[in-house]
């Protein structure tokens, strides 16, 4: 199979629930015509027509809201906030409306929409359009947040999350972007909220999501020249979180290591770690995290260079930790 | 397209035990809307436009939108008086069942949030409730101006946009009392209520949150042919939800009605203290957005101006605002004694009733006074039973398959 490119992934999901249902729906800012700022919605406007692809204002309020409208009366919108941070413009109605629907309706209806972000640090781009706002969601009964961590894997979740009933945050971490990996097999759709064992290994659990994925990955090649067989899990979806997968993987392998790109106090790493702890902490020989920095992201390459958890940190905190020779 | 709405079957297949006893057909019956409210009266507005008093600024250049005198000087001061006399001929009262029902519907929310207010003295309503009286002629004239499959969006004083889009008075009680029997099984209370089957997509917490969400439902209703109206208060006009989704909705011409409550007061605050230019209906101006001041007071007002709203965004005109102008007879909330509005304000206002003037309008059409005494009566009976009911239902036990997500 040819290699697939994370952003052609992320376009073909939506090509293909859009061509299998009538009712989706894809609209943002500078998506239709100019087909995203990151090139990754080029051609849907010319195949689907502007009834059902639109560019919209620079008005997040509205351009979530709306969505939120649309999706309990019977569409099914995915819409793109351009870039994570500005989630906070559109959080209202996420927060407020669409998460709550199923519940306090007395489960009436749904809310059926997928709000689509480039994330992430590393790209020069500075502290305001460089976070994860994963966690700022994390917390709110109702909403999934799906963080893909590979162009298959953006492909089979993107499709998921649009097949879901529910409101989903959908991150895509903007070094991604370029990733070329193998094709997911053709029509794959991956159900939301089952994390999955990236490589399997003995020694150590490395539990991470999104871009950290490809890290750890590539960390634990580094380590197995080492001696230390690490276990990659990749959460896949923050909200709901798979806590089994993570117990079975630790109760191989008695060390859990958590990256996560973002701010440890408030962080998900550190609520997976609680999770485990509650549970079985008689599997736990040790377990730590590496996040970033408290401070928001810094634009100097040498700032974020230093701030951010890349392959290189995990392997040296795996080092200094467990000593060379943990195995 | 195939625009199935995803809570059809979830409609007719509700936890058991969640069906209210609906013990009051009658008050079952109102459809929203039975027919299409006739679009508008050019005779009525350019009366109202003559009675504006000498010395008022220019109006705006966009010829559709009407400024009434209270909205110009930005005052509650019940302006919207001078707009009724002489306007009562030009009524649509070309079926007067109709109106009958409307009025009927009218005194429903009135003896309804009377209830609401009794039993929340009593500790039966729990934790705080806005009530709507004084403002049942929005509601009532809009939802007089739509099909029954229209979708509404309301606010957090949204009892009677409930009741007017065709809530059962029973379960919306019962919603109010934290019951099983509840439009919402209790799980909403009074802010937040949500009634698919009769189109109320919500009613909404966050001032301004109606206004987006009616704008989504203006997306789908663009598709399938049906209109969407948002009730927003004067309050929500200076949230950027108000002036963001206008612009979309003009933009992407979306069959919408904006319908702005203005009673003239957000929370514990005049609104021309805090509104800039202190004119509602002119803020559409800009967006290429027609606009009207209503007396909301007046249901044959609201179903006239509603009415032509909803023909212009069915046949794809695309967006109005509606500057309703309208008095709520209690403070902003259960813990507001609303002591800021002067009391000759108050009784200016509540001279304008809405309830008698509409009951004058039925008059003046013909309708015997022995008939609309019976309504009233009857209304009046039958809600009784339904809040009886309601407080006879069981409180909802707590399901432990009740989880965060649709499956």
């Amino acid at each position: 199979m040819s290699p697939l490119e994370f952003r052609v992934a992320i376009r073909d999901a939506i090509a293909e629930e859009m061509e299998r249902d009538d009712s989706v729906v894809f609209f943002g800012e500078d998506v239709a015509a100019p087909g995203g700022v990151f090139m990754a919605t080029p051609g849907l406007l010319e195949r689907f027509g502007e009834g059902r692809v639109f560019d919209t204002p620079i008005s997040e309020l509205a351009l979530s809201g709306a969505a939120y409208g649309a999706a309990v009366t019977g569409l099914r919108p995915v819409f793109e906030i351009m870039f994570g941070d500005f989630m906070a413009l559109a959080m209202d109605s996420l927060v407020n409306q669409a998460a709550k629907y199923w519940y306090i309706s007395n489960e009436q209806g749904s809310v059926p929409l997928v709000v689509r972000s480039a994330v992430g640090a590393g790209g020069r781009f500075g502290a305001i359009h460089s976070q994860n706002h994963g966690t700022w969601f994390q917390g709110i009964p109702g909403l999934k947040v799906v963080f893909p961590s590979s162009p298959a894997e953006a492909k089979g979740l993107l499709k998921g999350a649009i097949r879901d009933p529910n409101p989903v945050v959908f991150l895509e971490h903007k070094r991604l972007y370029s990733v070329k990996g193998e094709a997911p097999p053709d029509g794959e759709v991956i159900a939301l909220g089952r994390a999955r064992v990236a490589r399997s290994g003995g020694d150590l659990t490395i539990v991470t999501a999104g871009k950290g994925v490809q890290d750890a990955l590539a960390a634990a090649e580094q380590l197995a020249a080492d001696g230390l067989d690490a276990e990659v899990v990749d959460l896949r979806t923050l909200r709901p979180l798979d806590v089994p997968t993570v117990l079975d993987s630790v109760a191989k392998t008695n060390r859990l290591l958590a990256v996560e790109e973002g701010p440890r106090t408030g962080g998900w790493a550190a609520g997976v770690l609680g999770a485990v702890a509650e549970a079985a902490l008689h599997d736990l020989d040790d377990t730590w995290i590496i996040a970033t920095d408290e401070t928001p992201v810094p634009y100097s390459p040498s700032l974020e260079d230093a701030f951010l958890p890349d392959t290189a940190a995990i392997v040296e905190s795996v080092r200094s930790r467990l000593g060379a020779g943990a195995a | 397209m195939n625009l199935v709405p995803n809570y059809s079957a979830r409609c007719s297949s509700r936890a058991p035990g969640t069906q209210a006893s609906a013990c009051c057909k009658r008050l079952l019956s109102w459809p929203g809307a039975v027919a299409r409210g006739k679009t508008a009266s050019e005779g009525s507005r350019s009366r109202r436009g003559e009675e504006r008093p000498v010395g008022e600024p220019e109006r705006s250049a966009m010829s559709d939108v009407e400024l009434a005198p209270g909205a110009e000087r930005g005052e509650a001061d019940g302006s919207a008086e001078g707009q009724t006399a002489g306007a009562g001929t030009a009524a649509p009262l070309d079926d007067p069942a109709r109106f009958v029902a409307a009025f009927e519907r009218m005194v429903l929310i009135r003896e309804f949030e009377q209830e609401i207010h009794r039993l929340f003295l009593k500790g039966e309503v729990h934790g705080t409730t806005h009530l709507s009286a004084g403002q049942e002629a929005v509601p009532v004239g809009v939802c007089l101006a739509l099909e029954p499959d229209d979708y509404v969006a309301g606010t957090y004083r949204g009892h009677g946009h409930a009741l007017a889009k065709g809530t059962d008075p029973e379960t919306l009680a019962a919603e109010m009392l934290g019951r099983a029997t509840g439009v919402c099984g209790g799980r909403a209370g009074s802010m937040n209520v949500i009634d698919l089957e009769h189109g109320l997509v919500g009613c909404f917490g966050i001032v301004g949150g109606s206004i987006a969400a009616a704008t989504g439902a203006a997306l789908t209703a663009k598709h399938n042919g049906h209109v969407a109206a948002a009730f927003f208060g004067d309050g929500a006009t200076n949230q950027g939800y108000f002036h963001e989704c206008l612009n979309f909705a003009r933009v992407l011409d979306l069959p919408a009605v904006f319908v702005c409550e203005n009673n003239f007061y957000g929370e514990f605050t005049p609104m021309q203290k805090v509104t800039a230019g202190a004119n509602i209906a002119g803020r559409a101006e800009p967006f290429g957005i027609p606009a009207r001041v209503v007396d909301g007071n007046d249901l044959f007002a609201v179903v006239e101006a509603a009415g032509e709203a909803v023909e212009r965004a069915r046949s794809g005109g695309g967006p109005t605002l509606l500057e309703c102008q309208t008095y709520r007879h209690y403070g902003h909330s259960k813990s507001d004694p609303a002591k800021y509005r002067p009391a000759e304000e108050v009784e200016r206002w509540k001279a304008r009733d809405p309830l008698p003037i509409a009951r004058e309008r039925l008059l003046e059409a013909g309708i015997e006074q022995d008939a609309i005494a019976a309504v009233e009566e009857a209304t009046r009976r039958d809600l009784a039973e339904a809040v009886e009911a309601a407080l006879a239902a069981p409180y909802p036990d707590r399901r432990v398959e009740a989880t965060e997500f649709a499956p």
